[in-house]
């Protein structure tokens, strides 16, 4: 697969305060992503999760460091003629109506009238804002002004989309929504990087991450390599079991009405569970094994560090 | 074509701004009021008129520029309405030009308007129409491009409370640094003196875009002043411009 964006040794500080305090933001960024997967970009709030996307897209000018976007210099119209962008907390020209705000947009990548007018179109259908074409984005709400900044990152139909924390701030139906975009932008070959702190649904989407701590990358790679995939525990919900033998077996977390959930570290034990409820004419409502989440790694790693 | 884009952009949101129309509203009150002025003052009433109504042109204009253009840049940086403009194909330069020419439209028709009322209340009282008064308004008008472009480049780094004073200032030193002139000829040679050619000489001159008073009192003036001037106000604003320019590039937006 061919690489889309390459990032080598990025460094970014900001001068703060009245004495012009230096603080080091992004130390040696060094990451590629290859053309068609969906790319996570994991990080606690002020890892620098941002501030690298905005050295990508030339919002701001890292110190040292190489950028390259399909093997272009970062800041060269053809680089940009590619990509597509959602900025977090999307807010964009207030007076104008959805309609206007895409035909605008349209102009900056110097589209012909005909193809512009059916993009606008295919993509309000895309985002489900055909309704709210003609109201003015002061209108909008939080998940609306989402859609429409994701239709505006798609109207030059980028091969590589940078999302920065989509899904923030949305119900779980507009999650829902904006992941099924990228779903869809991932079956149609585009290439998605996506900086998130929601790790459930960077698991359900991405298939390569990189986690970024105090501006530096700790750990990146294949989802299924840094997930290990050994069964951690197992999650059993009974009733009809005394709860002192349970113990024994493993950690009983919580008793709602008779159901007990018991945490089962021993696999041996999962069995010696099911022994004891079949004896005890108890019941057996569920057993779930635990494997670990991308939530237990990078925990884990933010701890460590 | 992509400049056109942010101008006509700008054009748009200029002109659902409040300020601008109460601007207009004192501008308008300002031209009519010079009528009640001219009937408690002694001599030519016209004269009276047409000066403090082209002196309202240029003061309201100058308030229009100053205030919306110092808001031009920050407000986008602001809102980070920026952010999705300038990942897409477009030079920075192209930005800062869209809005400057978005505004200098805007600043184009307001000064059309104030114009129509101006030239509307001089008819009422000539029964002809004065049309060397546009040339005055003309260069009302290169002044309120200079104006503008001094505005953005504020802009570019300022708040826009900083930035109206510092282009408040620009405005005032402007139409009274002809003062520098005449202090030079009266100090003695020395620090002083050069100091004061320096200033005389880094300063803008806005008075070289005032030709009320010969209008008004149907002066003639060379041809040449006239293309000094035209020049002096495209040079000045480019020279502006690209000093703007230069600073917005090597920004970064937080």
């Amino acid at each position: 697969m061919a690489t889309v964006l390459k990032i080598e040794n990025l460094h970014k500080s900001f001068t703060l305060g009245f004495l012009l305090k230096k603080k080091e933001i992004l130390r040696g960024i060094s990451l590629s992503v290859e053309q068609g997967e969906v790319f996570g970009y994991l990080g606690p709030n002020g890892a620098g999760k941002t501030t690298t996307i905005k050295c990508i897209l030339g919002l701001i000018f890292p110190e040292k460091g190489n950028i390259e976007i399909f093997g272009h210099p970062y800041l060269s119209p053809k680089a940009k003629e590619k990509t597509g962008f959602l900025p977090e907390n999307p807010y964009f020209y207030d007076h104008l109506t959805a309609s206007e705000f895409l035909d605008y947009y349209s102009q900056l990548f110097l589209m012909k009238k005909e193809a512009k007018e059916k993009k606008i179109k295919s993509l309000l259908r895309l985002v489900d804002l055909e309704k709210s074409a003609d109201l003015q984005l002061r209108k909008f709400s939080r998940g609306m002004l989402q859609r429409i900044g994701m239709a505006q990152a798609l109207l030059n139909d980028p091969s590589l989309v940078f999302l920065d924390e989509p899904l923030g701030g949305l119900d779980p139906l507009g999650r829902k929504e904006i992941r099924d975009i990228i779903t869809r932008l991932k079956d149609e070959g585009k290439t998605v990087f996506l900086s998130s702190h929601i790790l459930q649904d960077i698991e359900m989407i991405c298939t390569r991450v990189a986690i970024i701590v105090n501006g530096e990358i700790i750990s990146q790679g294949a989802l299924h390599d840094l997930i290990s995939e050994k069964i951690l525990f197992t999650e059993v919900i009974l009733s009809g079991v005394n709860d002192k033998e349970l113990k024994e077996l493993g950690e009983c977390i919580s008793g709602h009405g008779e159901r007990t959930l018991l945490k089962v570290f021993k696999e041996e034990n999962v069995e010696k569970v099911l022994q004891l409820a079949h004896s005890s004419k108890g019941k057996v409502h569920s057993l779930i094994p635990r494997t670990e989440t991308l939530e237990d790694l990078f925990v884990g790693i933010v701890k460590q560090r | 074509m992509k400049i056109k884009a942010i101008a006509f952009n700008t054009f748009k949101e200029a002109i659902r701004d409040r300020i601008l129309y109460l601007l207009l509203f004192f501008a308008a009150v300002c031209i009519i009021f010079s009528r009640l002025l001219a009937l408690l003052t002694v001599g030519d009433k016209i004269k009276i008129i047409k000066d403090v109504g082209l002196s309202s042109l240029s003061l309201f204009g100058a308030l229009m520029a100053i205030l919306m253009g110092t808001g031009l840049v920050f407000k986008e940086i602001d809102k980070k309405t920026i952010y999705t403009i300038i990942s897409k194909p477009i030079h920075r330069y192209q930005f800062l030009l869209g809005k400057f020419f978005g505004l200098v439209l805007t600043l184009f028709i307001m000064l059309l308007l104030m114009s129509f009322i101006f030239l509307v209340l001089v008819f009422f009282h000539t029964f002809k129409i004065e049309w060397g008064m546009l040339i005055a308004i003309l260069f009302i008008f290169f002044e309120l491009c200079l104006i503008t472009s001094v505005a953005l480049l504020f802009s570019c780094f300022s708040t826009p409370i900083l930035s109206s004073i510092f282009s408040l200032a620009f405005y005032l030193i402007g139409h009274t640094a002809w003062g520098i002139e005449t202090l030079i000829k009266k100090i003695p040679p020395g620090v002083g003196k050069t100091l004061a050619q320096f200033l005389y000489h880094f300063l803008p001159d806005l008075e070289n875009f005032n030709f009320k008073t010969e209008i008004v009192q149907h002066l003639d003036i060379p041809s040449d002043v006239y293309l000094y001037s035209i020049l002096y106000g495209i040079f000045y604003t480019l020279f502006v411009l690209i000093i703007a320019v230069l600073i917005f590039r090597k920004r970064d937006f937080i």
